[in-house]
């Protein structure tokens, strides 16, 4: 079988595990990553599934490197499927070629239509003949066993990744074991077993962007959370929930996003570092009060985690559409602070970094991370402890006539914290003066607009506002987890001696037009690469920076990712034009 | 509940004490400044530490009351108030919160809230300056008003049933109810008191006239009368005596003894950087 190099990526294989609900399709994808992990490898593992809550076919697809990987790839070098039912439906999403193998029980019936177009060569293999040989044994532990095989990972490293996820239910560890065992075996009656190679010892981690996200927001220094679940948003909270209260902080159930984000304010109003998690339905109901935390200078912080939108949209697919909202969706002059993780490992400390700008800025940060990013499962390298925190600037006690929204150089005004004596204040969302009693006059007005807006321009976000990477004439901006297959073009088209400049920006809002120019210095060409449809990246960016050249604009919405060919495709284009 | 330290060393708070110097917007003779004056006054009457309480707010010409209290204010979004009180109160337990604010601020736009803070019963007290009017709109129907009351959005009346906070809050799982008229101000700051010091989430729903678009509200002197039966603790006989009430009665009405939710906070057992273990392979 051919899991040789895909298009340039060095030493990576993709692979597909797939089956009806109820065959633990996932849990083999987990264990494989584990064991791959154990093994010394990278990788990355994303969960797809059809349309019902539970029970319905899924799909686990995976991609293992000797170096960390950041998107699936162009194909898959192969689809093992414990059943077929309805695994048509992912034919879009594990793009198969004539060098893919498909393996799985041929007498189950035909290969769907979809699969046989590709080319790919089917590979009979009946998975639950084999568990069934085994007492109490389930196919999808043949699977693992079959994968692992396949990739060459020493079975001690898959052996270990079942005893600690069996640790709770020892009585079915035989069963899985020789299962494993007879995976492995099978595999070695296949041709070209690959064998990528990996490098033990470095510090791992093995994350979702979601966990990072929430880690981060601990790290920052967030002790109060309000949370509306909502997918995919929904493990950042889970897994804040017991996190915080281990570390002295609290996480409350709201009855609706109103209320999470509204409580988030009202205990940061209170002096604690607070955030909310959401995805675009939640975030269109935050709008107002993200207005207040803007008027009455309260640092809140919001991560929204992306989907398919408008409306309900899909609600379990990645999407970066709601980059106008971010950057646009409130009601008067708000200026807001908006930033972008770039990989799964990066949701941990732009998170941190968000809580660290909010408090300091004493405003709403938002966090605009994705499905892709929040929801997978990746072994990334430790990230490198940020020194981001919450200071907010705390006015000090026994001060005469306080004046919360005092006017200064820098737009910070300092925060008098409930419990101060004689600094009581009534913080509002009504425009009002230095001392925060209500006001229509004009000066209040424009002296209040502007030093809100000043505290965010003026601040030095120093070298973290984005990734600048690689030099050259053409250039790519992008954001998000579009990065992933973006970097992995340019280094491929750097292997065919083309160079090309990455602009990966982390801070969308407030716009920083002298970083953009030095940045894009030189570039003759310019795209723009987002995943969403009505080019809202691009569009934004035309509304708010000169560009030395126009710029091109490679957008496209969701469910399917954006893959580093299309991309790299355009690039040779470029070079050669 | 945070009282000042023992009176020995200093003079005990006036009620003066709790206002601020800013003066309020109010029409001349609205109800609003009889809960004010009744509001400072339970205040002194507790002698609770400015600096640790906090009067929270949504919109409304109710809503404006923070600014008008020498205590922490929070003058936040319409119908929103009772959240951001309960994340303060959660994050700050040493706090002691009151929130205010009009019968549309609470029961139109902010209902669901109302329901879910009963429910949830965090240690606050939560009072509404029920007009049976939006005020600040300039006199359109509350979920309280009347369903034949004519205005210019709704001509000829809603014909709409009008809601009974009291019975929503009891169903709901507040741990006090009581009803005041702003017309009594020193019986409503002893109602007022008593919120603030039972455990849980206090209810007081106060008839506070909009002279402006309710004039005949005037005449609530001459119909609010006491309660004729003491607060009970017993949630069926609570319920049984709003089956009769006429909206008029005043008075606690329910004290329960239900324990206020109050999630541990500032205890860490684990530091930050140990949460990273389970993340590393
Ligand atoms: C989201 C939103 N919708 C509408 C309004 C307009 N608005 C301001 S106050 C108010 C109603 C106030 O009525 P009530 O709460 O009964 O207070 P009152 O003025 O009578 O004291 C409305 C609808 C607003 N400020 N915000
Ligand atoms: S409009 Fe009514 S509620 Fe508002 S201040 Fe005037 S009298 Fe009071």
């Amino acid at each position: 079988m051919a899991m040789e190099q895909s298009l340039g990526a060095p030493q990576s294989v993709s692979l597909a595990i797939a089956g009806s609900g109820g065959a633990g399709v996932m849990t083999t994808g987990n264990l494989l990553l584990t064991a791959a992990a154990r093994a010394g490898l990278y990788g990355l593992f994303v969960r797809t599934s059809g349309p019902q809550i539970r029970g319905g076919e899924a799909a686990a697809l995976l991609r293992l490197s000797s170096v960390p990987v950041q998107n699936l790839g162009d194909r898959f070098d192969a689809l093992i499927a414990i059943d077929w039912q309805n695994i048509h439906r992912f034919a879009d999403e594990i793009p198969l070629d004539a060098d893919s193998l498909i393996i799985g029980d041929m007498s189950q019936g035909p290969l769907p239509e979809a699969f046989v177009r590709t080319g790919a060569r089917p590979q009979d293999l009946n998975l639950k003949e084999l568990a069934k040989a085994i007492p109490g044994a389930w196919p999808n532990m043949v699977a693992l066993g079959l994968c692992a095989g396949m990739l060459g990972l020493p079975v001690e490293a898959t052996r270990s990744a079942v005893e600690t996820s069996l640790k709770k239910a020892s009585d079915r560890l035989p069963a899985s074991l020789a299962a494993v065992e007879a995976g492995y075996a099978a595999a070695a009656k296949l041709p070209g077993a690959k064998v990528i190679g990996g490098e033990a010892g470095k510090k791992r981690w093995l994350i979702t962007g979601n966990e990072a996200a929430g880690y981060g927001a601990v790290r920052g220094g967030v002790r109060f959370v309000a949370a509306y679940p909502i997918t995919p948003a929904t493990e950042v909270l889970e897994w804040l929930a017991p996190h915080l209260v281990e570390v002295g902080g609290v996480l409350v159930q709201a009855e609706d996003e109103l209320a999470s984000i509204n409580m988030a304010i009202g205990a940061s109003y209170g002096g604690t570092p607070s955030l909310t998690a959401t995805a675009g339905p939640g975030l269109s109901l935050m709008i107002e009060a993200l207005g207040l935390s803007v008027a009455s200078e309260t640092p809140i912080v919001v991560v929204d985690v992306m989907r398919g939108g408008p409306s309900t949209g899909i609600p379990a697919k990645s999407e970066q559409s709601d980059i106008s909202i971010a950057v646009n969706g409130l009601h008067g002059d708000a200026p807001r602070i908006v930033v972008v993780p770039n990989s799964i490992a990066d949701c941990l400390t732009t998170t941190q970094w968000a809580v660290h700008l909010a408090e300091k800025l004493q405003s709403p940060a938002l966090v605009l991370s994705d499905q892709f990013l929040g929801q997978s499962l990746a072994v990334i390298d430790r990230p490198e402890d940020a020194t981001y925190v919450a200071e907010r600037l705390i006015a000090p006690a026994g001060g005469e006539n306080y004046r919360r929204y005092k006017i200064t150089d820098d737009g910070v005004s300092p925060m008098a914290i409930p419990g101060t004596p004689g600094l009581a204040y009534t913080a509002d969302g009504l425009e009002h003066n230095e001392k925060g009693t209500p006001s229509s006059q004009a000066t209040d007005h424009r002296v209040q607009l502007a030093k809100r807006e000043r505290k965010l321009s003026l601040h030095d976000y120093g070298d973290y506002w984005a990734d600048l990477e690689g030099e050259g004439e053409l250039a790519v901006i992008t954001l998000g987890s579009t990065t992933g297959p973006v970097r992995e073009a340019i280094a491929r088209a750097a292997r065919d001696g083309v160079k090309v400049r990455l602009l990966a920006v982390r801070l969308l809002a407030p716009v920083r037009p002298e970083h953009f120019a030095k940045a894009l210095d030189g570039a003759k060409r310019i795209l723009v690469v987002e995943q969403n449809h009505s080019r809202q990246f691009y569009r934004y960016l035309r509304s708010e920076y000169d560009f030395p050249v126009p710029l091109s604009s490679f957008a496209r919405p969701g469910p399917l990712p954006i893959r580093p060919d299309e991309v790299y495709r355009q690039l040779i284009e470029w070079s050669r034009a | 509940m945070t009282t000042c330290p023992s009176a020995v060393d200093e003079a005990p708070l006036t009620a003066g004490d709790y206002k601020s110097d800013y003066k309020p917007i109010w029409c001349p003779g609205c109800g609003d400044y009889s809960v004010l004056l009744a509001l400072t006054k339970a205040f002194a009457q507790l002698q609770l530490r400015p600096e640790l309480t906090s009067v929270v707010s949504g919109i409304g010409c109710s809503s404006r009351i923070p600014a008008y209290t020498s205590t922490y204010g929070f003058h936040g979004v319409h119908g929103r108030s009772l959240a951001a009180a309960t994340g303060l109160k959660i994050s700050r337990p040493d706090m002691t919160v009151v929130v205010t604010g009009g019968d549309g601020d609470g029961y139109s736009i902010g209902g669901n809230h109302f329901l879910h803070a009963c429910r949830r019963n965090v240690d606050m007290t939560y009072i509404v300056m029920d007009n049976h009017v939006y005020g600040m709109t300039k006199g359109q129907p509350s979920p309280t008003t009347e369903p034949d009351w004519n205005s210019k959005l709704s001509p000829g009346g809603t014909g709409l049933r009008a809601f009974h906070p009291m019975v929503i809050a009891l169903a709901a799982g507040a741990n006090f109810v009581a009803r005041a008229f702003a017309g009594d101000p020193n019986g409503t700051a002893d109602i007022i008191a008593q919120a603030i010091k039972a455990p849980g989430f206090s209810f007081v729903e106060i008839l506070s006239p909009c002279v402006t678009f309710r004039p005949e509200q005037r005449d609530w002197k001459s119909v609010a009368r006491p309660s004729p039966v003491p607060p009970t603790n017993d949630g069926a006989r609570a319920a049984r005596r709003l089956m009769t009430d006429d909206g008029f009665n005043i008075g606690v009405l329910y004290q329960g003894e239900r324990p206020p939710y109050q999630p541990p906070v500032g205890k860490a057992r684990r530091t930050v950087a140990d949460l990273e273990r389970e993340f590393a392979l």
